[in-house]
């Protein structure tokens, strides 16, 4: 069963990549969505199994890989707790992705492509999670690279997809660096890459030094550092963050699949995936909290200042992963596969219904253009609005909440009860929670409330005067219904008429509205509940009893703070954008330095241009044009020339072509020396 | 395995078909190349499937006696035949890729490429060091015609700069050939593989040996006669120089340098890692600069190489296995992208990268091909880029971890530079029309492009195939180089036994210290 689940995406992929010219467009979609839909169908009953605690771990093989010496890794096939979570996340989110996909790129000549990378990717995703040792992990880790890189630059006649694309690439090969030093530092001090055996040997580890750069390392310190920068790669962890928002350059059922829901959470997954390995190393662990916990500051005070919808989300996506990281950096890995499962809910959403609002305004993506939408696209607005509940954490303890609320405030409870750094990363995290909070209202508000203020908008302009061909460049997904009617126009629409979008759209959003609304209350207990989260994780991740009992006994006012801040940012947000919609400005005006250096993220683009970018470029130029002609050949092939016979002659006689002559005169001296050296000396 | 001289035969049939092909016309000339090649693949596959995993190193030998000391001694190990079924396996589609590229002289042209078949036969199947030498040195001779005759505008130059470097280091290993044969008394290259050469011999035999090995492989700082040779040379020829020719360089490595001189080698391993990290690092930014295809392809081959040596010399399993399915992965991927470049070449007639741009638009087949060999070049685990310099690089690690790590980089680099020359090739508006009028491949095309990209997918799904043959050859050269072999850096090494707090309690409170 669990090798239809993984190969059927990979099978599609194939059909309908490959057969697209013989079977056409609408039988690509049809291959693709419905191997999906059947993987999914066949996910759930796993997950649910083991949600009973019925269900046993399992080892599938497949084939035979590799052999070397002692190093030995196949193709197979894990599924246990961890890996039954991940399944259903997987071909849930895209399962609905696909079907998303029919509607919002209906109008895209190039659908079968589309289609084929995402199963593609889904099937590299599922490779990764299953997979029983590292090498195949990162088979997976690359595979949805590879389809990351293609799907960013899916409008490949775009520039800046194209750099996206390439950036996510390289930026991502950066994190692969530690991981291939990870894995190969890994199978030298255990003699195996296979995940359980190392698992099982790590722990004695503890103690011992490993030699890496000409120093000597705490063992286990170095490998889980190495492996952690291969997650930070694939999960954009500050520093290895910029390839993420720039990623939202691909068609936004992308955004909502591969850098919301799974991929970007492949580095979580790993953490926790290998956690009994963190766990041999404190140290690492410490670098992993410190590490998310920057990360979810540093991203959510950026998204407070971002006008692009999909930008917000990206940077929004970025500081949760922050959080899940400092969960796991504190040893609470339930917790922080918890806010996994339910971001990946909520987070789909979000992107989906983004992406409705971009559909119906005609791939306007500016907020500021925005405005007002709520009664045009009731239905995207209830989903966008049950993905917001959930992001922000609303919920009462004790009687409901929606999915972020319990496990968000999971993960800063058990921050807290960690203690030391632990409470850092708590602090951190709540004043997160507020920006979080903040961002995430605003953009409701800009979006759904107020007056129109499309009427600015070049894309609406377009829609409305129909020469919108003339953008070739923009998403190719828009309906040709908008027409101009400018008699009827109110202030500020320009006489547009933005439409609610299709079933196919919408069904998606309303079942990820489901699971952002029931999945924190439905399975809070199974994840991060001390002796049920026992018993559901089965030794899968290295669930630490003590610290959940610890989190949930922490003071009733740590428990309240999450939510105090998540009401202080919506306070906040409410009186500036709809309150008093001049507060924004002012305050821009008043802190214009700070405005700016969060709106530009920091200027780590700009860092790592002027760092590495450019001196790459003109080390290159350096080395080719100093270096191989200016010194190698110079005093090398053409000083060799220029001695025996003085340059121009030479040259000229070249010139002449005496080619056969020199080839015969090679001929004549290698069988006269090796004659001769066999007469001679032998 | 029957009596049938199979080795021979593969040698006989192009030589046959070459002196056949000097006397025809240009339509017949290609047939017979094309059949010719065709049944040597044929025999090579024979071999492959014949040869007896884990029977004895040296199979399908055959002896007969020349003049002199002088044997006609033929013979190979796993690692031989591999090489030989590589090029027999590229030889049929070097064939079809000249197949309306070239139009004067095919008769000799053909020729040419059958010669350079059967000398690079001889090479990986010689057993006799002298013969190896003939074949080593005299695969020049047709290559210096192929890039002489029917390459681009400055092609006499880059013939003549080949030639040049190549002749300093085979006359100084000529020497030390010599000096071996007085030494141990015998030309039998099995026989030479057990015999122990006096340490200070072997450091200057080693040096000598070294000369003209790195400028085959090519190695920093003696690679830049590469961009140039492939930059005149026709596409077929690319593809042989790339694919092969590159390979004979490590061969020797792997097949005298290293079990011959193991304490010599392990002497100059600083060398031999130093050249190889300068290199990934140096020839990658170069090719990252580039604007020339050809060129950009052919620094990348540099790095490639240079895992490759450092793979070797880590004296360990996991690195020679690495390098040497780095080996046949580079000889099947770096062809396919030569094909790839010629592909365009042959319908726009420049390899200036910014000529072209939009290819997707109008070849959507050439351009998942082109992605195809992009990723294995990159090594993209599935791929058969990845599985050599996956295990290459575990064995430099453990090694050395810096060598690892520097050459770990051209990961990174090396996705950089060939997404980038994809990008400015398949990606982007298709505004140019002369571009635009390019047609998608030819079924001819197709027929090239399909087995490399079976083989680059085989490999790196199921490298057990390639790696079967090859592992008790790499055995038997680790087990000679052990006695020499320096430790790593990165062992481990136990710290004062703690105890260990029971798991959950383990981390309690902390996680941060």
């Amino acid at each position: 069963m669990i090798q239809a689940i993984v190969f059927l995406p990979l099978l599609a992929a194939l059909v309908a990549g490959l057969g697209q010219r013989f079977i056409g467009t609408a039988a690509s979609k049809v291959v693709t969505t419905g191997a999906l839909f059947a993987s999914c169908a066949l996910s759930w009953p796993i997950f649910l199994s083991f949600l009973g605690g019925h269900a046993q771990e399992s080892v599938t093989p497949v084939l035979h890989w590799v052999s070397s010496g002692a190093l030995q890794f196949n193709w197979e096939l894990r599924v246990d707790t961890l890996t039954s979570v991940m399944l259903v996340v997987i071909t849930t989110v895209s399962a609905l992705v696909h079907l998303y996909s029919w509607g919002y790129m209906e109008e895209d000549p190039d659908q079968p492509r589309f289609f084929a990378y995402l199963s593609l990717f889904t099937f590299a995703m599922l490779m990764l999670v299953t997979a029983n040792n590292l090498v195949q992990m990162f088979f997976g880790w690359e595979g949805v690279g590879l389809a990351s890189y293609l799907l960013i630059g899916f409008w490949y006649k775009k520039p800046s997809a194209n750099a996206a694309a390439i950036k996510a690439f390289v930026v991502n090969r950066v994190g692969d660096l530690g991981f291939m030093l990870g894995i190969f530092g890994t199978f030298l001090v255990f003699n195996t890459v296979s995940i359980p055996e190392i698992l099982a040997a790590a722990p004695g580890m503890a103690g011992s030094t490993i030699g890496f750069l000409g120093h000597r390392f705490d063992t286990m310190t170095v490998l889980c550092l190495l492996l952690f920068i291969g997650a930070m790669g694939k999960s954009a962890q500050l520093g290895l963050h910029t390839w993420l928002p720039d990623a939202m350059e691909g068609p936004t059922p992308v955004s909502a699949l591969i850098h919301a829901a799974t991929m970007v959470t492949a580095g979580v997954f790993m953490v926790c995936r290998l956690s009994p390995m963190f766990e041999a190393a404190p140290v690492a662990l410490g670098v992993v909290t410190f590490v998310g916990a920057a990360t979810c500051l540093f991203a959510a005070t950026v998204g407070t200042t971002q006008w692009d919808i999909k930008r917000v989300i990206a940077y929004s996506t970025c500081s949760q992963l922050g959080y899940m990281f400092f969960a796991a950096g504190v040893g609470a890995y339930g917790a922080a596969m918890f806010h996994l499962f339910t971001h990946a809910f909520f987070k789909a959403l979000l992107f989906l219904g983004a992406g409705s609002v971009i559909h119906a305004m005609h791939h306007e993506q500016d907020m500021r253009y925005y405005g007002g939408l709520r009664k045009h696209i009731p239905l995207t607005y209830w989903a966008m609005m049950a993905g917001t509940l959930a992001i922000t954490g609303v919920g009462i303890a004790g009687v409901f909440g929606f999915a972020g609320f319990y496990s968000k405030d999971g993960i800063l409870e058990a921050a807290y009860a960690s203690g030391g750094g632990g409470q850092v990363a708590f602090w951190v995290g709540t004043f997160a929670a507020l920006l979080t909070s903040f961002y995430s209202w605003r953009l409701v508000f800009l979006t759904f409330f107020g007056k129109p203020r499309w009427a600015a908008s070049e894309h609406i302009q377009h829609a409305v005067h129909g020469d919108h061909h003339d953008h070739p460049a923009d998403e190719h997904s828009g309906d040709d219904i908008h027409h101009a009617h400018a008699a009827d126009a109110h202030e500020g629409t320009a006489g547009y008429h933005p439409h609610e979008s299709p079933l196919s759209m919408l069904i998606p959003l309303g079942v990820l509205s489901v699971g952002a609304v029931f999945a924190g209350f439905l399975f809070n207990h199974q994840f991060i509940y001390p002796e049920e989260g026992m018993a559901f994780w089965k030794g899968s991740i290295a669930f630490d009893e003590h610290l959940m009992h610890a989190a949930h006994e922490v003071p009733t006012i740590i428990k309240w703070m999450p939510f105090t801040a998540m009401a202080i940012g919506l306070v906040i947000a409410w009186n500036s954008y709809i309150r008093n919609t001049a507060l924004p400005a002012r305050f821009v005006a008043q802190f214009g330095l700070l405005h700016k250096f969060l709106f530009n993220k920091w200027y780590f683009d700009e860092l790592y241009n002027v760092l590495f970018v450019k001196p790459a470029f003109a080390i290159g130029r350096f080395f080719w044009k100093r270096g191989d002609e200016g010194t190698i050949d110079r005093f090398g092939p053409d000083g060799v020339a220029a001695l025996v016979q003085g340059g121009t002659r030479l040259a000229v006689r070249l010139q002449s072509g005496y080619v056969y002559g020199y080839a015969f005169v090679m001929l004549l001296g290698l069988v006269g020396l090796a004659s001769w050296a066999m007469v001679r000396f032998l | 395995m029957s009596g049938l001289p199979i080795l021979s035969l593969m040698l006989a049939i192009p030589t046959v078909a070459a002196i056949l092909c000097l006397f025809l016309e240009a339509k017949p000339a290609r047939q017979v190349a094309l059949a010719a090649t065709l049944v040597d693949l044929a025999l090579g596959i024979a071999l492959w499937a014949n040869f007896d995993v884990g029977g004895a190193q040296w199979q399908f030998v055959e002896r007969a006696d020349l003049f002199g000391r002088f044997q006609w001694a033929l013979g190979v190990d796993g690692v031989a035949m591999m090489l030989i079924v590589l090029s027999t396996f590229l030889m049929p589609l070097c064939i079809l890729a000249s197949w309306e590229s070239i139009k004067q002289r095919v008769g000799l042209y053909m020729a040419m490429f059958l010669i350079m078949e059967v000398i690079m036969i001889g090479v990986f199947a010689a057993q006799d060091l002298l013969l190896f030498y003939i074949f080593f040195e005299g695969v020049l001779i047709p290559m210096y015609l192929i890039i002489g005759i029917w390459g681009g505008q400055n092609r006499i130059y880059a013939a003549f700069k080949f030639f040049l470097y190549t002749l300093l280091g085979s006359v100084l290993m000529l020497v030390a050939m010599i000096a071996m044969i007085r030494e141990a008394g015998t030309t039998e290259i099995p026989v030479l593989l057990n015999y122990d050469f006096p340490p200070e011999m072997q450091t200057w035999l080693w040096l000598a040996f070294f000369a003209s090995m790195a400028v085959k492989m090519p190695m920093w700082p003696v690679h830049t006669w590469l961009p140039d040779a492939h930059v005149q040379a026709p596409t077929a020829g690319s593809m042989i120089l790339a694919g092969v020719l590159l390979k004979m360089g490590s061969y020797g490595f792997l097949r005298f340098m290293m079990p011959m001189f193991p304490d010599a080698s392990a002497q100059f391993l600083w060398l031999v890692f130093g050249l190889s990290m300068v290199a990934v690092v140096y020839t990658s930014l170069v090719a990252l600069v580039q604007s020339d295809m050809k060129k950009l392809i052919a620094y990348s081959s540099v790095a490639h190489m240079a895992i490759v040596t450092a793979g070797l010399y880590a004296f360990n399993q996991q690195g020679i296995e690495g390098a040497l399915i780095v080996m046949l992965s580079h000889g099947v991927v770096s062809a396919a992208l030569f094909f790839c470049v010629g592909v365009i070449y042959d319908r726009l007639h420049t390899r200036e990268i910014s000529r072209y741009g939009g290819l997707a638009v109008n070849m959507p087949a050439y351009s998942l091909f082109f992605m195809l060999f992009t990723m294995a070049s990159i090594g993209l685990p599935g791929t058969s880029g990845f599985v050599g310099e996956f295990l290459s690089l575990a064995g430099i690690y453990e090694a050395s971890s810096w060598a690892a790590f520097v050459c770990t980089t051209g990961i990174i680099l090396g996705a950089a530079y060939m997404l980038y020359l994809y990008r400015r090739i398949v990606f982007g508006e298709l505004t140019k029309d002369d571009v635009k009028a390019m047609p998608d491949i030819t079924p001819r095309e197709w027929a090239i492009f399909v087995p490399l990209a079976a083989v680059a997918l085989w490999m790196g799904v199921y490298p057990e195939s390639f790696l079967a043959p090859m592992r008790g050859d790499v055995t038997t050269v680790v087990a000679r180089l052990a006695p020499a072999k320096p430790a790593g850096d990165a062992h481990v090494m136990a710290g004062k036994p703690k105890a260990i707090a029971p798991h959950g309690e383990a981390h309690h409170g902390g996680g941060v210290q």
